[in-house]
């Protein structure tokens, strides 16, 4: 094999590679929206803010305190659980309740938490670019394998390495919680027929509540393990809001193992897209996947009716 | 006749404002108020009356604005001449209409509205990155035609007044019961043999023409555009929704208050705060939504109608009741 064949094959791989590892991230992302919109059928477009918030709490925790960003991890979990609590309880289960002529108020109300959150996080600690300069921010483990008579090289960067595997704990942990515990049973009875499940003397506003706390905590965490391999600023939740609507539909709504795989997708699509497509258009592959598999497939990928 | 002579009233008052009062700085509020009076006032076809509600109708706003632009850079149209793009931008927005209700009207509801958003993000981004046609980020500078804002004043105001009759017109119309029927049912609408899906594209179509049209109005007002003002999801889609629920959705009058208060709102704001002002639209966009859901003139009329009708009216709006 020519050194040039093999160069090819070792760009390949690395591309794929920070595809699998982003798209780790993306789940987590994915995983909380999943449980917001899939489960719940709200449409949360304060997802991206909601991780704006944590990635700040990381940061902050940081800086003053030099907490490092995975033990930060325990203390964005409950706060996040408890913001996400409280947007739900005061603001979006009573427009829930009222009837206007636009059913598409929730989502607007939504807009209105992301801007309040960014244009706050704007106020109180500008525009600035920020980082959490950990001393392992761009540790990298090298793997060398030998193919058809070349070595090649592989890097896995040391963050984005334990970001996937926390990722990964914390889909795995949901996804027992939502199989083997009560409250994630009164979680799956809620999302397959809320009056049923009142029926059956579960408080679906209090599930629903809970359940908003939960995707909230789950995007904190994906800020929080984004946080030092990543910049901050108030704007940064932006782009990730549209990311988490496109992992959902891709995964199909309300399926938890259906998230983890549209986070993947997305990642490999972004990361093959910016290096064999353009730079600049691997946003817009996203919107596109996101379009078509509304409209020819509206289960997810995975095609299955939701769980 | 005499009804219609008081209806002009006012309006031949608007008219000769700026020949009175010429300070540059109420007329660019008054010019500003003007043009997001259209721009909710086409949102409202489509999302208050249609309740098709769309959350990229940015995109209309900015191939508007664009196709202006280029047809002043590519084509070396002497800047008097420009305003030939305000029929183009038009045109162009509704050829983009035609596409993207194509394609997302297969969805309905907040599927549809995220669709409709992620097309404008795509067209924000062909918009940076296609620089031989847009000048990508950089954007597009052009000299303004005139010196003097009360032309501009003049056009926006017959921009404006062009607006409100033909979506008053069409809502009276038998297109009008229609986009109501749709908005009400669309399974019921299309039961009773309804063509949904050409009412829907046909709202749709005409909220896009005018949204463009604004949109080239834009350029040639403010001579400078860039992808990150006029595709913008969060200062554009939302704040023509923002326009519609401040004065209420599904009503004539909306708009055009919801667009005043969100001028006056936003300058106060911007003078008083600087950066970060939106925090302000944020919580209007919260407190809105959780007291006064059916606006500013939607409440009123409510009222209005509960103290004629008394207690039988209660609970029934005159838009329609809910959904």
């Amino acid at each position: 094999m020519s050194p040039q064949v093999a160069g090819q094959i070792e760009l390949f791989l690395q591309v794929v590679i920070a595809g699998v590892l982003l798209g780790g991230l993306y789940a987590l992302i994915g995983l909380g929206m999943s449980l917001i919109m899939g489960v719940m059928r709200i449409i949360n477009l304060a997802h991206g803010e909601l991780m704006m918030v944590a990635m700040y709490i990381t940061f902050w925790g940081f800086t003053l305190w030099k907490v490092d960003p995975y033990v930060s991890l325990l203390a964005v979990l409950p706060v996040m659980f408890l913001l996400g609590v409280a947007i739900q309880k005061f603001l979006i289960s009573p427009v829930m309740a009222t009837d206007t002529i636009l059913p598409e108020n929730q989502v607007l109300l939504t807009v209105g938490v992301g801007m309040v959150l960014s244009n706050l996080a704007l106020i109180f600690f500008s525009a600035n670019y920020r980082s959490v300069p950990v001393s392992y921010a761009s540790k990298t483990i090298y793997w060398d394998v030998a193919v058809g008579g070349q070595t090649i090289s592989l890097s896995f960067n040391f963050p984005f390495l334990v970001a996937f595997g926390i990722a990964l704990l914390l889909g795995g942990a949901l996804f027992l919680f939502l199989s083997r515990t009560d409250t994630g049973r009164m979680i799956r009875a809620t999302a397959q027929d809320k009056r049923a499940a009142a029926l059956m003397g579960i408080n679906t506003e209090r599930i629903t509540v809970i359940t908003f706390g939960l995707g909230a905590a789950l995007v904190g965490a994906a800020g929080t393990l984004l946080a030092p391999v990543y910049y901050l600023y108030p704007q940064i939740g932006h782009p990730f809001t549209p990311k988490a609507f496109i992992i959902t539909v891709l995964g199909g709504m309300g399926n938890v193992a259906g998230a983890v795989v549209g986070g993947l997708v997305l990642g490999l699509a972004e990361s093959l897209g910016s290096v064999y497509v353009s730079l600049g258009y691997k946003d817009a592959l996203g919107f596109v996947i996101f379009v078509l598999v509304l409209i020819f497939m509206p289960n997810g990928l995975l095609g299955k009716s939701k769980a | 006749m005499p009804k219609k002579l008081l209806f002009l009233l006012p309006l031949v008052l608007v008219a000769v404002l700026p020949l009175f009062w010429t300070n540059p700085y109420v007329l660019h509020m008054l010019i500003l108020c003007m043009m997001w009076s259209v721009l909710g006032q086409s949102w409202n076809l489509l999302g208050g009356y249609t309740g098709q509600v769309s959350f990229g109708h940015a995109a209309f706003f900015g191939i508007g604005a664009y196709s202006a632009a280029l047809l002043v850079n590519g084509q070396g149209i002497p800047p008097a001449r420009a305003w030939l793009g305000l029929g183009l931008g038009g045109v162009t927005a509704v050829l983009l209409a035609v596409f993207i209700g194509w394609v997302c009207f297969r969805l309905r509801g907040p599927y549809f509205a995220l669709s409709v958003m992620a097309l404008s993000e795509v067209l924000h981004l062909i918009a940076i990155n296609w620089k031989d046609v847009t000048n990508g980020a950089e954007g597009v500078l052009f000299i303004p035609a005139f010196n003097d804002k009360k032309y501009y004043y003049w056009i926006v105001l017959a921009l404006a007044v062009t607006n409100f009759v033909c979506i008053k017109y069409v809502m009276k119309s038998k297109l009008g019961l229609y986009f109501l029927a749709i908005r009400e049912d669309q399974d019921a609408a299309e039961s009773l043999g309804i063509n949904t899906t050409v009412y829907k594209l046909a709202s749709l179509l005409i909220s896009a023409f005018f949204t463009g049209v604004a949109g080239a109005f834009y350029f040639n007002y403010m001579g400078f555009i860039d992808p990150g003002i006029v595709f913008d999801t969060a200062k554009i889609s939302v704040m023509m929704i923002l326009v519609t629920m401040l004065g209420g959705a599904a009503t004539l009058a909306g708009p055009a208050v919801g667009a005043v208060l969100y001028i006056l709102v936003s300058e106060i704001l911007r003078a008083w705060l600087g950066q970060g002002h939106l925090v302000f639209f944020g919580v209007l966009i919260i407190v809105i939504i959780l007291f006064f859901p059916n606006g500013i003139v939607g409440t009123w009329k409510d009222r209005q109608a509960r103290k004629a009708k008394g207690a039988a009216a209660a609970g029934v709006t005159t838009t329609g009741g809910g959904a």
